[in-house]
């Protein structure tokens, strides 16, 4: 199976939940389809929802909770 | 006590603005940094920096421990807080004081009152300051609700009792429509602010938005005329000015002698502005809300007036009565600030962070940037997206703006998308130029004029 890398599009801080109190949008070894919401990226106090692409199986998420991003740093792989 | 070392819990243009003002006194500064801001402006112009955290604000300057344990470790012996962040947060300046600091601030009981909009609302009827028609305290529940917004007339605002910044107001027209965002809004709150309390407050079509600097030393205070900022995009100033043309001298003398009762009443220390709702066309104005901070649009006020305000600050701070009589200030000119934010007009107002690849200053007479950027800077992606502030003055609101289409015009951000083109559209917008806007004008502008201000 091959193993594919999103990055993320824009800088900020990757949220996994949409509330601290809520469970994460998608953990590891989840089936997402286009159009899934993987989370969010506040950039400048907005939040961007990152949005799936491509469908497949989330294998490792590279960051956690609440963590600083760059652009281009790698989020999560799949495997389709 | 004077203060001899101060640390800066705070970022951007407005920790550049207190070195300054620091460094003009004497005072040592020492800056507060997150681990992505070590190479901002404030902590190039600070004589010592400390790191207090990750990027996250609410690991760094929004962490009230992390803040003080930093202050106290400095030896600093007192602690500005800026705008937003931890200014308004009474715990945190109470904490600042337990440790045996000053709090470059009111008393924490004073920002704790003037914080929950419905105490500040019932101090402000008090101290016989006219308020908007609304309901006596919070609303605990919909009935309660439904029953206070009969009094008061539709349509009516509800308001988060814990909220600023625009954030958790709706507006209801009927009743049915109030009882479901009652219940919207309630949640809305209490995840926001973590306290769902609600108050309500009649809607003022057409309002603009009016408020009035004071500056107080405990006992007495003095106000430094008032300020428009009427531009708003989602209740978020984009253009201030000073004075507020749309008054006429007597309602200026009503307003300003107003917000003196009020802050004189609760015995206010430092810098304060109360904000008012004027209705253009009864003259009538209502106090809504008090921020007790040095707030971004200040320089307008130091422009038309000639007093440094966060000098005065500090001075206040330190233990210094106030040095100003009510008749020592004299408003000369006008005054207009436009915020240069990190935004792309054209994309919705889309954050835009980048690195500067050039920047040109504009200059002459009048002419004054606050700002946090040099070339070659990064603008981090974690924290608000105001780059700089250009102020400008002249002898009157005709020439204050011509003034500001030629240092829009000389100011040049490259490597990233600002808000340039839209202050660029508007200084030339024939409503600006007359003066006819009110607080929902910008918006309807915006939707009208989608392509001007790509434009520009």
């Amino acid at each position: 199976m091959p193993l594919k890398t999103i990055q993320a599009p824009l800088p900020g801080i990757f949220y996994r939940k949409p509330a601290p109190d809520q469970p994460v949008y998608k953990a590891e070894g989840d089936m997402i389809a286009v159009g899934d919401t993987i989370g969010l990226i506040e950039v400048m106090k907005t939040f961007m929802p990152i949005v799936a692409e491509e469908a497949g199986k989330i294998v490792t998420f590279h960051l956690e909770n609440e963590d600083a991003v760059m652009a281009g740093d790698p989020l999560y792989d799949i495997e389709s | 006590m004077a203060i001899s070392k101060l640390f800066i819990a705070n970022r951007g243009e407005i920790a550049v603005r207190i070195i300054r003002a620091a460094h003009e006194l004497g005072i040592r500064v020492v800056q507060a940094v997150s681990a992505a801001d070590r190479d901002m402006l404030a902590a190039r112009l600070a004589d010592e920096v400390v790191e207090i955290g990750k990027a996250h604000a609410s690991k760094s300057y929004l962490n009230k421990e992390a803040v003080v344990a930093a202050a106290v470790a400095s030896g600093a012996d007192a602690v500005h807080p800026g705008y937003g962040f931890l200014s308004e947060n009474a715990d945190f300046a109470e904490m600042v004081e337990s440790a045996g600091l000053v709090f470059v601030g009111p008393k924490p009981e004073t920002i704790r009152a003037m914080g929950d909009k419905a105490t500040a609302r019932t101090m402000a009827m008090r101290a016989g300051v006219p308020t908007v028609p609304g309901s006596e305290g919070r609303v605990e529940n919909a009935e309660a609700a439904l029953s206070a917004a009969r009094d008061i007339g539709y349509p009516v605002m509800i308001k988060a009792a814990a909220g600023g910044g625009g954030r958790g107001i709706r507006i209801a027209n009927t009743a049915e429509e109030l009882q479901t965002l009652i219940q919207q809004a309630s949640a809305e709150a209490l995840a926001a602010f973590g306290d769902g309390g609600l108050y309500l407050e009649r809607f003022v079509a057409r309002a603009r938005h009016v408020e009035v600097q004071i500056l107080g030393d405990g006992a007495r205070a003095v106000h430094l005329f008032e300020r428009e900022c009427s531009l708003q995009r989602r209740r978020q100033k984009v253009w201030e000015e000073a004075p507020a043309a749309c008054l006429a001298p007597h309602v200026r003398d009503l307003l300003c002698a107003s917000a003196v009762r009020l802050a004189e009443s609760v015995k206010y220390r430092g810098a304060g502005t109360l904000e008012y709702l004027y209705d253009a066309t009864t003259g009538e104005f209502f106090f809504i809300e008090m921020n007790t901070r040095i707030q971004v649009e200040h320089p307008v006020t130091e422009m038309i007036t000639g007093v440094d305000l966060v000098k005065s600050m500090l001075r206040v701070a330190g233990g210094t009565p106030l040095a100003l009589e009510q008749s020592d200030i004299r408003a000369r000119g006008h005054s207009i600030e436009v915020r240069i934010n990190a935004e792309d007009p054209a994309r919705k107002f889309a954050p835009a962070p980048g690195t500067i690849a050039s920047l040109t200053v504009p200059g002459g007479m009048g002419v004054r940037f606050d700002t946090m950027l040099y070339p070659g800077y990064t603008v981090p992606p974690f924290y608000d997206s105001l780059l700089g502030k250009l102020i400008v003055w002249d002898d009157d609101r005709p020439s204050a703006i011509r003034r500001l289409i030629g240092a829009l015009s000389e100011l040049k951000i490259e490597g990233l998308t600002t808000t340039r083109s839209l202050h660029q559209a508007l200084a030339l917008d024939a409503d600006v130029n007359a003066g006819e806007f009110h607080t929902g004008w910008l918006e309807g502008w915006l939707d009208a004029n989608p392509a001007v201000a790509s434009a520009a």
